[in-house]
C-alpha cells in the first residue's frame, strides 16, 4: 500500500499506509489525523482539506481542475504548493507523497 | 416570544424534510437559519452541482432539491427566521427556551438540531488588527454602500461578490481590487467589466497579491500586500472588504452542554435524541455507529425524531402511525382535495 506522510503544522509527522483509490484527505480523516477538517466531505466545496504539497512532489501530481483552483481562493493562506487533499487520489505513483498541513483550515 | 412544538435549527434539506415529517403528524415548527436563504449547504456550497443519490430522483441539483422540498412543506405554512443564529438555551419547566442573536425567543418542548457542519460565517482576514477594525473599517458584507462614498476602498477576493462590489462601488469610491491569482473565478462578464474599468483608470487591480498587514492605530491608514516572490506594496486605504466565501462553524451550540464527538453530536438511533431530553440532532451534525453523511440518511433521521417530538409536545395524546397514501387526516393537513 502506498505510504503518505502527513506533517502537522507543529511538525508532528504521521506516515500512514493509505489504500489506492482513497483520497489523501480520506487517508487523514479515517486515521484521525488532526489538521484536515474536510467539512464538505470531499465534494470540493469547502477548502478545509487544504495542504501544502512537498516541493519534490508537487509537479508529479495531476494538474488542478479549475474547480479546485477556485476553491483554493477560499483556503486559509494559499501558496503555490497548495492543493485540496480531497482532489488527490492515492495510487502507487504517489507512494512516498509528503503533505504539510496549514496552521488552520479557516 | 414564540411558542411552538418544535424549533428546527438549520434550513438545509434535512431540516426542511423534518418540517414535513412534523407537519404530517400535526406538530408546529419554527425554523431558524443563519444564512439569508433556505437550503443550507445545497444552496450555499453546490446549488449547480448534481446529486445522484436522492431516492427516486435520478439526478437533481442542490437548488432543485431545495425548491422541491419547499414545495413539499408549503401546506404547513412554517415561519422561517433567516439571518438568525441560535445563541443560548435554557430549561424552563418542560420547555426549552432558545434565544437568537436577534433576541427572538422561542419556547418549545423540542429542539431539532439539523445544523450540518455548523452555521455559515464569512471567512475573515487573519492578519493582526483585522478583528479590531471589524465592522468599523473592515467588512465582510456591504449593508450600507453610502459609507464608502469618496473613500479609498480595498476589496479582496476573486469571486462574484468581490467583482460585483468593485464594479458597483467604483461609481463613487476609489477602488483597489486585490486577488491572490491573476484569474478571477467570478462570472466571465463580471471579470471583463472589471478589466475594462481598470483600463479606463476607474479601478486598480492588484494580482497576484495577498494581505500581509494592516497599518494604523485608531483607524486604518494603509495595508501592506505581498506577492509570492516576496515583493510588497503599501496601499493607503480607508476601508477593507473581504469576500472569501463562507466557512462552517459549530458556534454557540458547542456550549449547550451536549455531548460532542469532534464537531458532531452523538445521538440515540431510536429517536435521534442527544444526551438532553427534547433536544434532537439529525443530518450531518449527528453521529452514531455506522453514520453516513448522506441527505437520504438525514431524511430517515428526521422522520424518527419527529415522532419522538410528538411524545413531548402532546404528552396526553397517543401517536398513531399512518401512511400518507391512505390517511385522510394527513391528506387534510397537506390540503389535498379528492375529487370523488
Amino acid at each position: 500500500m502506498p505510504k503518505i506522510t502527513y506533517i502537522e503544522h507543529n511538525g508532528k509527522s504521521h506516515k500512514l499506509e493509505v489504500a489506492n483509490g482513497l483520497t489523501v484527505m480520506e487517508g487523514a480523516v479515517q486515521n484521525n489525523i488532526s489538521g484536515i477538517d474536510a467539512d464538505c466531505g470531499g465534494s470540493c466545496a469547502c477548502a478545509t482539506c487544504h495542504v501544502y504539497v512537498d516541493e519534490k512532489w508537487f509537479n508529479k501530481l495531476p494538474n488542478k481542475e479549475s474547480a479546485e483552483e477556485d476553491m483554493l481562493d477560499m483556503a486559509f493562506e494559499p501558496k503555490p504548493l497548495s492543493r485540496l487533499s480531497c482532489q488527490l487520489t492515492v495510487s502507487d505513483e504517489l507512494d512516498g507523497l509528503v503533505v504539510n498541513m496549514p496552521s488552520k483550515q479557516g | 416570544m414564540i411558542k411552538t412544538d418544535v424549533l428546527v435549527i438549520g434550513a438545509g434539506p434535512v431540516g426542511l424534510f423534518s418540517v414535513h415529517q412534523l407537519g404530517i403528524i400535526g406538530l408546529k415548527a419554527e425554523v431558524v437559519d443563519n444564512l439569508d436563504k433556505l437550503g443550507g449547504q445545497c444552496i450555499e456550497l453546490y446549488p449547480d452541482k448534481p446529486i445522484y443519490d436522492i431516492p427516486g430522483i435520478p439526478e437533481c441539483t442542490g437548488e432543485t432539491l431545495t425548491k422541491n422540498l419547499l414545495e413539499q412543506i408549503k401546506p404547513f405554512k412554517n415561519n422561517f427566521h433567516l439571518n438568525e443564529r441560535v445563541e443560548e438555551i435554557s430549561k424552563e419547566e418542560n420547555n426549552w427556551k432558545i434565544k437568537t442573536n436577534k433576541n427572538t425567543i422561542f419556547i418549545a418542548p423540542n429542539v431539532i438540531i439539523a445544523g450540518g457542519v455548523g452555521s455559515f460565517e464569512p471567512r475573515k482576514f487573519l492578519v493582526k488588527g483585522a478583528d479590531i477594525f471589524e465592522n468599523k473599517s473592515v467588512f465582510y458584507s456591504v449593508k450600507d454602500k453610502n459609507i464608502f462614498k469618496s473613500k479609498k476602498v480595498c476589496i479582496f477576493g476573486g469571486g462574484d461578490s468581490a467583482l460585483d462590489w468593485a464594479i458597483e462601488l467604483s461609481k463613487f469610491a476609489e477602488i483597489t481590487l486585490i486577488h491572490r491569482r491573476n484569474e478571477f473565478r467570478g462570472a466571465e462578464h463580471n471579470a471583463e467589466v472589471a478589466r475594462k474599468l481598470e483600463k479606463e483608470g476607474k479601478i486598480k487591480i492588484k494580482t497576484p497579491f495577498q494581505i500581509q498587514s494592516i497599518e494604523g492605530k485608531d483607524k486604518i491608514n494603509s495595508i501592506i500586500i505581498k506577492k509570492e516572490d516576496g515583493m510588497i506594496e503599501e496601499i493607503k486605504t480607508d476601508f477593507i472588504l473581504g469576500f472569501f466565501g463562507l466557512i462552517m462553524k459549530l458556534g454557540p451550540i458547542a456550549e449547550w452542554g451536549l455531548n460532542l464527538d469532534k464537531k458532531t453530536i452523538p445521538v440515540d438511533t431510536e429517536n435521534f435524541q442527544t444526551n438532553k431530553k427534547g433536544i434532537f440532532a439529525i443530518g450531518d451534525i449527528c453521529t452514531y455507529p455506522g453514520k453516513l453523511k448522506l441527505i437520504l440518511s438525514g431524511f430517515h433521521e428526521g422522520a424518527l425524531a419527529a415522532r419522538a417530538c410528538f411524545k413531548l409536545a402532546r404528552p396526553n395524546e397517543k401517536y398513531r402511525f399512518e401512511f400518507t397514501t391512505t390517511s385522510k387526516n394527513i391528506q387534510d393537513k397537506l390540503g389535498i382535495k379528492k375529487s370523488d
